[in-house]
């Protein structure tokens, strides 16, 4: 039966299913072959943060969402079109999420009575009209699955492990996604278990056939290509374009990369993907606990190499004495803080970006460090180049933010000709002249002597310093003039940064200022704002301290200022604190990311409804 | 192009190049300085050029040391020592990292660091500066202070167990176990220089006096009338035999060590137990490492174990080479374009 094609302008899916379920793989595994059909996409993946709660069970549900259009998008979606429903749980969980007449796919073999009664469903939902409204597509994907395999000689099961590429074949013929990648990854992935092999590329398969002679769909799905500016693209993760952009500053500034780290979730992808690239030199500590991992990093960018260290808010937290020292002895080291919902343990596998004023003054006394924040998954990839960049000409700490949304999200990166990115000048010391530690060059950093080269021994730590001499110093004056010294250096960086661009109007009555993870949200808020015609313009903060030159000159330009953060307004306060400035500040901290449609609405609100 | 030869040093250097000009401010008397000068005497002679050298400490008052080394030197922070060195060694194995570090540092704010460096094998030298006392934070009982000991924070009697960093060391399989005192300059020279030639973690316990806060600490280790029957000498392949006339021996019987007098005709030095400093077993390096804790028992000095291991650093190097040969040296365009790719045009 020949099916209609409907094409669609863009779309949501939410996956959603137990934890063990394999809900993430699908997901990527969706989300790849969604990039090769040339779509531009965004991604939120949602996990608990148990590896595998029980299963059937409310809190045990993990999720995965991709948004993917055909032409330029911004975030994943504040609301799925369609949800993939693999147990009654995963229903209950995600309902309220979704836009009014969504689709729903739902498992059908996995609503008997145990599971609706773990998902605290009295009536089955599928037998009421509690789904009302949605279009609900009932498959048994678990028992289509099992017949497919039948000849398959594995376990029940492990059979039953294969229901998740049976949906994501049957959405792949939905949506009409090429389906090799994901058979060239089933080949790869399984290569040493031939049944498991043949298992999962038959229900992949089975699930695509069943799409196309079912008569549950009468019609299929297209989504043109993005028209994205011409180049090469793949598919990259914030924690991906983090490592990259990290051997990339290694091979640009010629030194050997060091990484110390401590597996903490969300950040420990960065770790991971910088362990496989040992033939970029890259040596990857993974140290017996956080403030090992930051202690070796100095070490490490005291022996010369670039050194950086990757963690989450915990980790900062425990880091911080570390961070001190590496500020008293100047060296670069850049400290990666993928933050999640906090404080303390906190919500471990969401986001949230409540570790600003930590990175800034998160330090006993006077401690200035450079703090940046990426704004995409795919910025992390510039942000990574550009902290090494400030790190090694200021010998500073540097601490680039992402958060967990940034980093386990995905979008197309345009990939750069490695000769593109500009080379990054290293100066060691050398033993020409009379050498003294604390001296400082024209950028007020000191300089970087390497151990090992005859005539240079010194002595660093964390004692005070006497200015130039770089001796232990108890002095009074010494003490004022090098606390002011390296407040002075820090500052400096202002000179060696952008400027803040404001997109839309240059002056008006709305900016809505945003720095880290939101700025999709916020872009397409003020992008739709635009268009049904309110004046409303949008700047995004990459770098916070120092804040750019021109920050102040363009909040003076406007008449409010929104500041929408997801935390109790932490910027805010930095921005009233520095300029003077009143702003609006709205906060959401839910673990999610914004939705733009809230943002939206706020603007909305602060502009007066349209008469 | 000229056949030009290599610049020879001709310049020999000695104790007090390795002296740095600031001034040693150890409290007059302090065994702190014995074991500086024994470093500094030896330094010349490892066949380490200076320029090698880099010392990284933590907080205490050894930790002052490598400000007074004309060396590379970090000064850390409290307890961190051991993970800056390994930092500082992983980035650059040509480097000798040494670290001092004292009972607080090493055994209570850095025990963790201590035992996975330890663990790790990685190439450090490790001189603990044990006084079993806090000194720079004048006199409270530390990790190694001995049970019931009273101090400013223990005025009824430390209520605490004593930690046994050489049992600890053994127990994750150490490679270069030792231990020497401040007042015996040749055998602590004796183990520096053993320290330097090993490859992998090299730890010494070095007794050392605060004659501040713990004035006499080891005195029956140092004092003439007594020394020779509380220490026992140990050295590669010969009988552990101690006391003034060497007429008491340690006997093993089973796992059971027992202290026998050699005069009386019953044991011979036949009988007597013979060290193996390279025996890969651990237990009878153990046994002797609790002799500290055994009433009657002569307290060890030399090295309790040396056995040969692959080093952290020299692993990390040897992966990354391995790789490259399989590999080819990276390539930032390779890797960029690695994965799934697609052109739009």
């Amino acid at each position: 039966m020949e099916k209609d094609v409907l094409i669609l302008e863009d779309v949501t899916i939410r996956f959603a299913g137990d934890s063990g379920d394999g809900m993430q793989l699908t997901g990527s595994q969706f989300t790849n072959s969604t990039a090769l059909a040339g779509n531009d996409l965004s991604t939120l993946p949602d996990y608990p943060a148990e590896i595998r709660a029980p299963a059937g069970t409310l809190y045990g549900v993990s999720g995965f969402q991709l948004h993917f259009s055909n032409s330029d998008i911004q975030t994943p979606g504040d609301s799925p079109d369609v949800l993939v429903a693999m147990n009654p749980a995963a229903l209950k969980v995600n309902l309220k999420d979704l836009k009014k007449n969504a689709t729903i796919i739902v498992n059908t073999s996995a609503f008997d009575a145990k599971n609706l009664k773990l998902a605290h469903y009295d009536v089955n939902p599928l037998e009421d009209d509690s789904l009302e409204g949605f279009e609900v597509v009932q498959v048994p994907l678990t028992q289509l699955t099992m017949s497919a395999l039948e000849s398959v000689s594995i376990s029940i099961k492990e059979k039953e492990r294969c229901k998740n590429f049976f949906a994501l074949g049957l959405m792949y013929w939905l949506y009409s996604r090429p389906i090799e990648a994901t058979v060239d990854w089933i080949d790869e992935k399984f290569g040493k278990l031939p049944l498991i092999l043949e298992a999962n590329k038959k229900a992949l398969m089975a699930g695509y056939y069943f799409g196309e002679n079912t008569e549950l769909f009468t019609s299929r799905f297209h989504i043109e290509p993005a028209k994205l500016a011409a180049g090469t693209y793949r598919n990259i993760s914030g924690n991906e374009a983090t490592a990259l952009g990290f051997i990339a500053a290694s091979v640009k500034c010629n030194l050997p990369l060091f990484l110390g780290s401590y597996p903490i979730t969300p950040a420990s992808d960065i770790l991971h993907e910088l362990s496989r690239h040992r033939n970029f030199g890259v040596k990857t500590f993974q140290a017996e606990d956080e403030i090992a991992a930051i202690a070796a990093t100095i070490g490490a960018a005291y022996a010369g190499s670039l050194a950086i260290t990757t963690t989450s808010g915990p980790g900062l937290a425990l880091k911080t004495e570390a961070v001190g020292l590496a500020v008293m002895t100047e060296l670069p080291i850049v400290i990666v803080n993928v933050q999640r919902g906090g404080p303390s343990t906190g919500l471990p596998t969401k986001t949230e970006q409540a570790d600003l004023l930590q990175s800034v003054y998160g330090r006993n006394g006077e401690a200035p460090v450079c703090v940046l924040a990426a704004a995409t998954p795919a910025d992390c990839f510039d942000m990574a180049v550009e902290a090494s960049r400030i790190a090694i000409k200021y010998m500073t700490p540097v601490i680039m933010l992402t958060d967990g949304y940034l980093g386990n999200g995905s979008e197309p990166w345009k990939i750069p000709p490695a000769d593109s990115i500009p080379e990054i000048p290293v100066h060691f010391a050398k033993a020409d002249k009379e050498f003294h530690p604390y001296e400082r060059d024209e950028n007020l950093s000191r300089p970087w002597a390497k151990p090992g080269t005859p005539g240079l021994e010194h002595r660093i730590g964390g004692l005070e310093k006497a200015h130039i001499t770089g001796h232990v110093s108890y002095d009074p004056d010494n003490h004022h003039f090098m606390i002011n010294m390296r407040q002075d250096k820090i500052n400096k960086i202002q000179q060696d940064i952008p400027d803040l661009e404001v997109r839309g109007d240059q002056s008006g009555e709305l900016l809505v200022l945003g720095w880290g993870g939101t700025y999709g949200a916020i872009t397409e808020a003020v992008t739709k704002a635009t268009k049904v015609g309110y004046k409303v313009s949008q700047a995004h903060l990459r770098h916070l301290n120092p804040f750019p030159g021109n920050l102040e000159k363009v909040l003076r330009s406007f008449k409010k200022i929104l500041i929408p953060e997801i935390n109790l307004g932490q910027l805010a306060k930095l921005i009233r604190m520095e300029y003077l400035i009143d702003v609006h500040s709205y906060n959401v901290v839910r673990g999610l990311p914004f939705k733009a449609s809230d943002i939206e609405q706020k603007i909305i609100q602060m502009l007066g409804e349209k008469k | 192009m000229s056949d030009k030869t290599s610049v020879i040093e001709t310049h020999k250097l000695t104790a007090k190049d390795f002296a740095s000009s600031q001034d040693v401010r150890w409290c007059p008397g302090c065994g702190d300085y014995s074991i500086l000068a024994q470093m500094q005497r030896v330094s010349p002679d490892l066949g380490i050029p200076k320029e090698k050298f880099v010392w990284v400490s933590g907080i205490g008052c050894s930790s002052r040391f490598p400000y007074y080394m004309d060396t590379y030197g970090f000064h850390g922070i409290h307890g961190r020592a051991l993970a800056i060195a390994s930092g500082v060694k992983i980035a650059n194995p040509d480097l000798s990292v040494w670290v001092a570090t004292g009972d607080g540092d090493c055994l209570s704010i850095g025990g963790n660091h201590f035992i996975h460096t330890c663990r790790r094998n990685m190439d450090l030298k490790v001189l603990l500066f044990n006084n079993k006392i806090y000194g720079l934070t004048k006199g409270q009982y530390s990790p190694t202070s001995e049970k019931g000991k009273k101090t400013k924070s223990t005025p009824f009697g430390s209520i605490d167990y004593p930690f046994n960093p050489i049992a600890v060391t053994l127990g994750v399989d150490a490679t270069f176990v030792a231990r020497s005192i401040d007042r015996d300059p040749k055998h602590l020279q004796a183990m520096m220089q053993r320290a330097a030639k090993h490859s992998g973690t090299a730890f010494i316990e070095i007794y050392q006096n605060c004659n501040i806060f713990n004035d006499g600490a080891f005195l029956d280790f140092t004092e003439k009338d007594r020394k020779a029957d509380n220490i026992i000498i140990m050295e590669h392949g010969k009988p552990l035999v101690f006391g003034k006339a060497n007429d008491k021996g340690i006997v093993l019987d089973g796992f059971n060590p027992k202290v026998v007098d050699l005069s009386e005709g019953k044991y011979s030095v036949n009988d007597v137990w013979v060290h193996d400093e390279f025996d890969r077993n651990p237990a009878r390096a153990t046994i002797l490492s609790h002799f500290t804790e055994m009433e009657g028992f002569p307290v060890p000095f030399g090295v309790f174990r040396q056995i040969e291991k692959s080093t952290y650093d020299g692993d990390t190097h040897d992966q990354i080479e391995g790789y490259i040969k399989v590999k080819g040296k990276g390539d930032l365009d390779k890797l960029f374009m690695s994965g799934n790719t697609w052109t739009v045009e």
